[in-house]
């Protein structure tokens, strides 16, 4: 009987070896990033050039930030300049490294209440917004996407803590608020890549886009050594040199959706 | 181990005084019929002297070692208690449990088997056969092991004349082996057919200790004469 | 209405092109959810048997919390797996964190109450058919426990199942311990959960036809080897 017992303790911790062969690096990025579709084109290009094997957490800028403070991960790809800043500022993350954006859309029912494909800005639209009290989901949840949404509120005299009901802050990643608009024709701000690979569109469009403001930074942040000494510094410093490379650049700026290109590489070269 | 004292025995439950104070001695091969109304606290007697009910007070003790009269006693339940398995793996349990060889463990059960004259249901879960054959297994499985002292509580209570028969003439066969016998009955008549000394119980007190021959010709209790006269005793 | 229609007929078209990524999280899942499965099978069952037949302190309280812990909220345990398997945790050079081990550890947290409860409970009630009998014979501990557990193994089984469905079908907590990575630690109802979100309900559907088919074929499969249904079983 004991025999028995341990024969079914060992089969049950093979069952769970994690057997990995190759390099393996964890990268914490945004659900805006992976549900652009840009992750599934560039992942396999990686591994096939550096022999990198990439185990990517997807999740809100928030908790990437989290796990790599706390050395969960080897390194983040997140899209908050100010947030990023302070991580780097405080030890967390070695250094920002720029490397390519896209950009916000309002999106919203196609009967548009508020008439926001008249507006001639952000600011303009976001006003019109307000005005009519049609429903608006905001992501809530801490992301670079909830983050921007912040500011240009805030760019409007607006505070988001005092609307009405009309404002929903639903604490949820892209696709799950994009779901949530789409079931209720509300409007809300979504990352242009994200919209353009979201497959329950239902009766929502883009309604106002194109303004500078709407402008999405994603950067690179390896995490730092110093801080967390068994984070795998060196490749990471592979991860990044594959993604500023010219191979990274041609991937990056010819990933189509329907036609549309949606990221723009802009990393300067060190 | 014999002869086992009772000295004194006293049995409560729930406050409430059930047995005693009981004075006796069981001899080597007696067969020994505890008689006496129903309530009279007889299955509690039983199983005071087998030691799985707790004293109030006194003391019951065999002339032998600890470990030598707990592993030579055996206890037949009134309402029979199989184990959710086949009839042959009830008889081979008591067995198994002692660490003795499955080939002979299955050879003895098997020759019980016969004996009782269940080999035609012996892969039938023993829950399943009737209640006669249930007490006759449940007797099986305590003699198989071969024990010095046997206990049973009211062994026929619920079972037919055929069945009665059977238990009784394997209570004698192994009377005549060695095995000593103390049981409990209501049923005068199987205590006249069987028992070598009867002890008179009345709601706790035994009342009397008589060779069986002396009891049914003079009881010693007048609710004894009661009893056998077959009126209701208070 | 056609979201529904087309995952059917995507899970039927995943299930015949034999989808080499379908195949790979359904492994996944069940490799994760049996190692869990085991694993809580052989604390809570022997637990289980200890806690019917021992009396001890604090006996009362421990299956009260047993039954409380049932209905731990599966997505907290995750929470505090992962603050305990974090780097900035004390366990954080195990390294343990985003592999399908630390998605067993939670899983095993998650159902090992459910089935010691439901285990107990069965236990207990053949506890009480057994107790006198096997008191009586004088079972060690250890004996009573090996008996209970044998006879008293479909009830098991029922427990386990029951441990088996909770943990398949959970999502929260190995999504926080294991990153829903994909080819590392995706599995069925993570990918349910990111297809989900990201609005492709047909695909979603899909997985979600499959698991449900799993769960099923598993169940029936188990019920049909162990012929719980078949006559003359109890």
């Amino acid at each position: 009987m004991i025999n028995l017992i341990k024969l079914i303790t060992i089969t049950a911790f093979l069952l769970c070896a994690n057997l990995s062969f190759a390099d393996s690096i964890k990268l914490a990025v945004t659900t805006s990033f992976n549900n652009s579709g840009l992750s599934d084109v560039l992942l396999p290009k990686i591994k096939s050039d550096t022999g990198l094997n990439i185990k990517l957490l997807v999740v809100g800028t928030g908790q990437a930030l989290r796990l790599g403070a706390a050395g969960d991960v080897d390194a983040i790809l997140v899209h908050s300049k100010r947030a990023e800043q302070k991580f780097v500022a405080d030890g967390y993350g070695s250094h920002r490294r720029e490397i390519m954006y896209n950009d916000f859309v309002i999106i919203g029912p196609r009967f548009d209440p508020a008439n926001v494909s008249d507006a001639k800005s952000v600011v303009e639209a976001l006003t019109l917004i307000n005005k009519a009290a049609t429903p608006f989901i905001s992501r809530g949840d801490d992301s670079g996407t909830h983050k921007m949404e912040v500011k240009l509120w805030d760019l409007s005299d607006f505070n988001p803590e005092n609307f009405g009901d009309w404002y929903k802050s639903v604490g949820a990643g892209m696709g799950a608020s994009l779901n949530i608009s789409a079931s209720m024709g509300a409007y809300t701000i979504s990352d242009r890549a994200s919209w353009l690979n979201f497959k329950n569109k239902s009766e929502l469009k883009i309604l106002f886009a194109d303004d500078e403001l709407l402008f999405n930074q994603y950067s690179f942040i390896p995490i730092n050594p110093n801080r967390h000494q068994h984070v795998q510094y060196k490749l990471a410093e592979e991860l990044e040199k594959w993604l500023t490379s010219d191979t990274a650049k041609s991937a990056i700026n010819s990933y189509e959706i329907d036609g549309q290109s949606l990221f723009k590489y802009n990393a300067k070269q060190e | 181990m014999f002869p086992l004292l009772a000295e004194n025995l006293v049995v409560e439950f729930q406050g409430k005084h059930i047995l005693g104070p009981i004075n006796l001695k069981i001899e080597k091969g007696d067969l020994a019929v505890i008689l006496g109304p129903n309530g009279s606290g007889k299955t509690s007697l039983l199983k005071a002297l087998h030691g799985i009910l707790k004293l109030k007070l006194g003391t019951v003790r065999w002339s032998c070692s600890k470990t030598e009269s707990i592993g030579n006693q055996m206890f037949v339940f009134q309402t029979p208690i199989m184990l959710r398995r086949s009839v042959f793996e009830n008889l081979t349990y008591p067995l198994l449990l002692r660490k003795i060889p499955t080939a002979e463990a299955n050879h003895r059960a098997t020759q019980w088997l016969d004996r009782i004259d269940l080999r035609s249901s012996m892969q039938v879960p023993a829950t399943r056969i009737s209640g006669g054959e249930k007490q006759k297994l449940a007797l099986a499985r305590a003699l198989i092991t071969e024990p010095e002292m046997l206990f049973l509580d009211e062994p026929c209570a619920s079972l037919d004349g055929k069945t009665t028969f059977e238990i009784e003439s394997l209570l004698q066969s192994c009377l005549a082996d060695g095995t000593t016998i103390m049981m409990s009955t209501h049923d005068i008549g199987q205590a006249k057919r069987l028992a070598k000394n009867i002890y008179f119980l009345n709601k706790g007190a035994l009342e009397s200790i008589q060779s069986a021959e002396t009891f049914f010709i003079k009881p010693l209790s007048q609710n004894a004469s009661k009893f056998i006269a077959g009126d209701i005793v208070e | 209405m056609n979201d529904l229609w087309n995952g059917v007929v995507q899970a039927l078209i995943l299930i015949y092109t034999f989808d080499s990524d379908l195949i790979e999280i359904s492994l996944r899942s069940l490799q994760v959810t049996l190692s869990a499965l085991v694993i809580s099978c052989i604390i809570a069952l022997p637990l289980a048997a200890v806690l019917t037949i021992k009396r001890f302190k604090f006996r009362r309280f421990m299956i009260a919390l047993l039954n409380a812990l049932m209905g731990l909220p599966p997505v907290v345990v995750g929470l505090l797996v992962y603050i305990v398997l974090s780097r900035s945790g004390p366990f954080g050079v195990l390294d343990l964190l985003y592999t399908t081990t630390a998605m067993i550890i939670a899983q095993t947290i998650i159902i090992t109450p459910l089935i010691t409860s439901i285990a107990h409970q069965s236990l207990r009630e053949l506890w009480s058919e057994y107790h006198d009998l096997l008191i009586s014979m004088n079972t060690s501990h250890k004996q009573r426990i090996k008996t209970l557990l044998w006879d008293a193994r479909r009830a098991l089984l029922t427990a386990s199942l029951a441990g088996f469905g909770r943990a398949i079908g959970e999502v929260g907590a190995i999504m926080i311990v294991g990153g829903n990575i994909d080819n590392a630690t995706r599995v069925l109802t993570t990918a349910i959960a990111l297809e989900t979100s990201k609005g492709d309900f047909a695909l979603a559907l899909a997985l979600g036809f499959i698991l449900i088919l799993i769960t099923i074929s598993l169940n029936l499969g188990t019920h049909w080897l162990s012929k719980t249904e078949s006559e003359g079983r109890w």
